[in-house]
């Protein structure tokens, strides 16, 4: 079997995979890192959403082996110790989740459309940007608030 | 109201591992050398089994076993149950057909449960899964419920008409007489239409069988894991319950469809003591879409007769119910019981009679979806009203002031006895935020941008907390519907809480704790919800209908109360006074007209050290259980007002205001009551506008994907308005109505009433998708040339 | 998936070799439509070349008046690149409604014009532009390339290295996008340079992207929404489906030309 290696949430990581093995598989069942989840089969629900050299991508949707040396950033690797990053932060914060099921993926959209569109982000565009992250409990809401408040955190701190 | 006590929005505690990626989700458990499922599904939506060829299968790389409705059979395990008798007018119980968890001789729908490959890797058994032959022969097949009686397919043997039941509620003499004396009759005919539940986690289990112990564990994503247990127990006969275990862990939103017992948890568990390794399935979202039953699929024509002053005199409906191809756990409530009695809505209606035909189909099992039957009661009910007021030439929030109910408690004639509520407060309140005043003037200008503006009320009331259990079993229901609850003190004052009420969302363990919290005057922090795990919790009814709250915490209040007797006690030896004498506030027991106390961690540390008191004059420890049974449902009522606009050219509509004005009783977290409201809206608008679930004529969904069932979206949404109104429910004793299913009753007539508003005309079904829309707003422009 | 064979060429030249040797293969470029598809298992490729090591097949390039925009480009740089904005700004539009984020960080230029699905974007940039697809082997007018449903002028082994756009004097991008995919159930783009005015449909037509000649006679005489007034696209030879039927698609094509022209700059 093909082995890959990559860097996650800053280790280096190798494991064995099937040429068919996806990025979320990889996380979730060779290193059960289970915080990226999958909600669909058609690269539309943005559960499984992580960072990819910086780049927000769907990890149901990119091989494993397609990631070899590439540094990926999943939900675990967030946080910085005990301290939450402040767009989780802002999501405990707004009541941006309910069940949970999205929010890593909904949480890794934000923190990266923080870094393409700045600080100040307004409800329409924090909307549209949210086009491939589905929700069923939240009606987005408070979502898009706390998205807004993550944002401005962001700016605050850095 | 202390900062964590019962009213504040107290943030949530479950968060902290949601938003780092801790949640513990039934798809994350991995038991040591667990193995596979995956279920071959019929492609027909109707066919004869006549033979499966399994040997290639068995042959393929990591296979362990295949197994097919013979080795259900065989082994004795029981069908899949509906737990609620419905009796039909005639008296006859409903028609139920046999429901395999593995199909035998038949299938008879899309996405049935042919055969079962468990292999050691998932990709394996879908590889094998491929070599299965089947032969069928195909049957003809129905969809359409309007079309099922008297179909070519004949469904189950034990329907030869694929009728279910033909049931009826209400005095039809009386409300005969009612229309015979109208002076204006309105008319309707609609659909309620079909729609796929699709929380976000999609179903899972993990079986796991103990040879040590013959015992059997199932990790499953379920909303009431105890019913799962005994549905699994005494009627699948899988084990007795005293060896199974069923843990529902965090679980990624219900909405009902996580409620019901279905074949493939049924299968993971036998195979797993078949097989002597744990089986796990995860369900992807196509087999979601296929097999996780549905909701709503009705089609009705109802009626509403006026007196000449507009003054409501009865109301009639005929609902035909699609139940799909086999009756799911608690189908067969949800069109009858959860349905007919809210026909009366927030009015003063003397007569009501419905009559519903509840009838098989090739379609998926349809059940309860957020709101169950009062969604469809709603509907049926706010577009009747909206429609007389036009068609009479009243204003529609008037004409609904001139019909609510004013005093309690109000008997409906169709069973439901409303204990309180001020329906006009909630109306004018609504009509206030939305500045209902002005929408002529926002109309004028929208039509000056080529726009078609509208606005639409919704006056809803639900029945919730369901219910006395005595009332439901008179009803036909087949269990109980109290909730336990147990309070574990432990010796240094901190809590646990076990509640066989299930959290998929709702924020239990933050809410619950609140309310010890505010009781024993213990910080939030040292309180544990433990609920979700048959071996923890004793028993318990699980979370739907809105009922955690109010049966739920009111299990949890009667516990408290047995806590505070039993501590009074402890504490009235210790401060050497009468347990009469002693007072219990903020955490501390003091004698009455004294300054001699003892706070609450000294009293339940003396309670299990037991140096203060005589053993056998009072039991050591702090422990208290209680089952709640109330005496009535919970009625919360409300008014959600919509104001849309329509682009003619594209038929595309934009909600541009919501308001909603909701009489939840009493609130424990406010924060998470709005939050409830935000996503019950989403998903009311979601049925309006943007989905449903479609099938060919031959039985094929259409909609199995994200691709072509349009989910709500952020960017389809606005942000909403919310207010409150407040009558404190009189039938528990925190006074609380329940919040969960309010904004997806009341969502989808505000926005058709809107949308109909704005186009000027009623020619308009959900859901109201631009291609929909755009056809009627030609209508529109025709109708307007016409009339220039 | 089904299981397949993996190859991660370094060289365009190898990732050709191993093209021509696997019949039965499929270049992943971004994987957004081809992964999704291998899920479903509604395609089984005997190999996978994972073209994503050919660094040399990203860039942007603005000379001459032509924007040349190389294979593995995303669609997020198209979007953003400051260089497109100012040539074609509606070719950058275009790239920033293709998908949603997650997909235009991966999505490239070169597998949405080489897979030619009749609902995608950029088939009907490359037509109405005039755009000229480079491969390793050849250059490919854009008239010529897309042949129908899925179906290009890419032989065996060919692989596209860039597109290249001669820059118009206007040009917009109106889409109506599918309610539940957000995949183009009409997308009308419309670009005039000098006397030229061409109109290009994708998301509508039964065998894919297509120009709409009648809209293009009329506005050559008249550049503006009125001049389409009293045009109509026949409902015949489009597509019908849950979200809308051929009639719909019809009448969008006209009110999204419109739309296009108006906003053309």
């Amino acid at each position: 079997m093909p082995t890959v290696s990559m860097t996650v949430n800053g280790k280096p990581v190798t494991g064995e995979v099937d040429s068919r093995t996806l990025l979320v598989q990889f996380l979730r069942e060779t290193l059960r890192m289970t915080g990226t989840h999958v909600g669909c089969d058609t690269s539309q629900c943005g559960c499984c959403v992580v960072h990819i050299d910086g780049d927000a991508v769907k990890s149901c949707t990119t091989l494993a082996l397609s990631c070899e040396g590439a540094k990926v950033t999943t939900i675990e690797g967030l946080a910085n110790g005990d301290q939450l990053h402040p767009m989780q932060e802002a999501f405990r914060e707004n009541h941006g989740l309910q069940c949970g099921f999205c929010t890593p993926g909904m949480i890794m959209t934000a923190v990266e459309l923080v870094g393409r569109k700045g600080h100040n982000l307004d409800e329409k565009t924090i909307r549209e940007e949210l086009e491939g992250n589905l929700c069923r409990c939240t009606g987005y809401h408070n979502i898009v608030k706390a998205i807004a408040a993550g944002a401005q955190a962001m700016g605050a701190k850095a | 109201m202390s900062v964590t006590g019962i009213g504040a929005s107290v943030r949530r505690k479950e968060d902290v591992r949601f938003v780092t990626g801790k949640g513990r989700y039934t798809d994350d458990i991995n038991r040591p050398g667990q193995a596979h499922a995956y279920f071959l599904r019929s492609p027909h939506a109707h066919a004869t089994i006549n033979n499966i060829d399994l040997s290639a299968a068995l042959k393929m790389p990591g296979v362990v076993a295949v197994y097919t409705g013979d080795d259900i059979a065989a082994d004795k395990v029981g069908g899949l149950i509906c737990g609620w008798m419905i009796h039909s007018k005639d008296g006859s119980p409903m028609k139920a057909g046999a429901h395999p968890a593995l199909a035998q001789g038949k299938v008879r729908y899309v996405g049935d449960h042919v055969a079962v490959v468990i292999a050691d890797k998932l990709s394996q058994a879908r590889d094998a899964a491929e070599k299965i032959v089947v032969d069928y022969g195909v049957l003809p097949a129905i969809v359409d419920p309007a079309m099922a009686v008297g179909a070519d397919a004949k469904i189950h043997d034990a329907a030869p008409d694929n009728t279910v039941y033909n049931w009826h509620l209400g005095d039809k003499a009386a409300t005969d007489a009612a229309f015979a004396r109208a002076a204006h009759v309105t008319r309707l005919d609609l659909v309620n239409n079909r729609l796929s539940p699709n929380a976000m986690e999609p179903r899972a289990a993990v079986g796991d069988y103990d040879e040590g112990t013959d015992g059997l564990t199932l990790y499953t994503t379920s909303q009431n894991p105890h019913v799962a247990r005994l549905v699994l127990s005494a009627f699948i006969g899988l084990a007795p319950e005293h060896k199974f275990r069923v843990i529902a862990p965090d679980v990624g939103g219900g909405f009902g469809s996580k409620i019901f017992i279905y074949a493939e948890e049924t299968v993971c568990v036998w195979a797993a003591r078949k097989v002597r390794r744990p089986v796990k399935w995860t369900s992807d979202r196509t087999e979601a879409f296929l097999s996780d039953a549905h909701g709503r699929d009705h089609v009705t024509h109802a009626e509403l007769a006026l007196d000449a002053y507009g003054k409501i005199l009865g109301l009639r409906a005929h609902t035909t119910a699609n139940l799909g191809a086999y009756l799911s756990t608690f189908s067969s409530s949800v069109p009858t019981y959860l349905y007919a009695p809210l026909l009366s809505g927030q009015y003063d209606i003397p007569a009501i009679y419905a009559e519903v035909d509840a009838v098989y189909t090739n379609t998926a099992p349809v059940d309860a979806y957020r709101g169950a039957g009062r969604p469809e009661a709603t509907f049926v009910v706010e577009r009747l009203v909206e429609i007389a007021a036009r068609e009479t030439g009243k204003d529609p929030a008037a004409f609904r002031r001139q019909n609510f109910v004013t005093s309690f408690p109000h008997q409906t004639p169709v069973i439901m006895c409303y204990d309180g509520g001020d329906y006009n407060a909630s109306l004018t309140k609504a009509l206030e935020i939305a500045d209902y005043a002005n929408i002529g003037k926002r109309k004028a200008e929208a039509a000056s941008r080529g726009k078609l503006r509208g606005i639409g009320i919704s006056a809803y009331i639900e029945a919730c907390g369901i219910a006395p259990s005595a009332a439901v079993g008179s009803l036909g229901a087949g269990v109980g519907l109290w909730e336990s609850a147990e309070v574990r003190v432990n010796p240094i004052g901190t809590v646990e809480i076990l509640t066989g009420s299930h959290s998929h969302g709702q924020g239990h363990e933050t809410t619950f704790a609140q309310l010890v919290s505010e009781r024993l005057g213990v910080p939030i922090d040292n309180v544990a919800i433990i609920h979700g795990d048959t071996d923890k919790v004793q028993m318990g009814m699980g979370t739907y209908g809105s009922r955690s709250g109010a049966v739920g915490m009111s299990a949890i209040v009667k516990a408290l109360d047995k806590i505070e007797a039993k501590a009074k006690k402890v504490a009235g030896h210790c401060l050497e006074a009468s347990p009469d004498d002693i007072e219990f506030k903020d955490g501390k027991f003091t004698v009455k007209g004294t300054d001699k106390s003892i706070d609450f961690p000294s009293v339940a540390l003396q309670a299990y050290i037991a140096h203060k008191f005589n053993g056998q004059e009072l039991e050591p420890g702090l422990k208290e259980s209680a089952f709640w049974d109330p005496t009535n449902f919970t009625f919360p009522a409300g008014v959600h007002i919509c104001e849309l606009e329509v682009d003619p050219q594209t038929g595309v509509t934009t909600i541009v205001k919501w308001t909603a004005v909701d009489d939840f009783g009493n609130l424990i977290n406010p924060m998470i009551v709005e939050g409830q409201v935000h996503g019950g809206i989403a998903q009311g608008v979601g049925q309006a506008l943007f989905e449903g679930a479609v099938y060919t004529k031959d039985g094929q969904l259409v909609t199995a994907s994200f691709m072509d069932y349009q989910m709500p979206r952020a960017d389809n949404l606005p942000s909403y308005n919310i207010a409150i109104t407040k009558t404190p429910c009189p039938s528990n004793p925190l006074g609380i109505k329940g919040c969960g299913e309010a904004g997806a009753i009341a969502a989808p007539p505000a926005v058709i009433n809107a949308l109909t508003d704005a186009l000027g005309h009623e020619d308009i079904a959900m859901p109201a998708s631009p291609l929909a829309v755009w056809r009627a707003a030609r209508k529109t422009m025709a109708m307007k040339k016409a009339a220039e | 998936m089904y299981a397949f064979n993996y190859h991660k060429p370094a060289t365009v030249a190898e990732a050709a070799t191993l093209a021509g040797k696997h019949a039965d293969g499929k270049l992943l470029a971004g994987g957004m439509t081809l992964l999704p598809t291998m899920k479903q298992r509604l395609a089984s490729p005997s190999d996978i070349i994972d073209l994503s090591k050919l660094g040399d097949l990203r860039g942007i390039e603005v000379k001459d008046g032509v924007v040349t925009i190389k294979a593995l480009t995303r669609h997020v740089t198209v979007a953003n690149s400051a260089e497109v904005k100012k040539a074609i700004p509606a070719l950058a539009e275009l790239a920033g409604m293709i998908g949603d984020p997650a997909v235009r960080n991966r999505g490239t230029i070169g597998g949405s014009v080489a897979n030619n699905d009749p609902a995608a974007d950029y088939p009907a940039a490359c037509l109405a532009l005039g755009a000229t697809i480079h491969t390793n082997k050849r250059s490919i007018p854009a008239d010529d390339f897309f042949v129908g449903l899925f179906e290009t002028a890419l032989g065996e082994g060919e692989i596209i290295t860039s597109i290249s756009f001669p820059v118009p004097d206007k040009a917009n991008y109106q889409k109506f996008r599918n309610p539940a995919s957000r995949y183009a159930i009409v997308g009308v783009f419309v670009a005039k340079k000098g006397a030229d005015v061409s109109v290009a449909v994708t998301g509508a037509g039964d065998s894919g992207v297509f120009r709409q000649k009648d809209f293009e006679a009329a506005l050559k005489s008249n550049f503006s929404a009125a001049a389409l007034d009293g045009k109509s696209q026949s409902a015949a030879g489009l597509n019908s489906d849950i979200h809308a039927d051929a009639e719909y698609r019809a009448h969008l094509i006209g009110v999204m030309a419109k739309r296009a022209v108006a906003a053309a700059k």
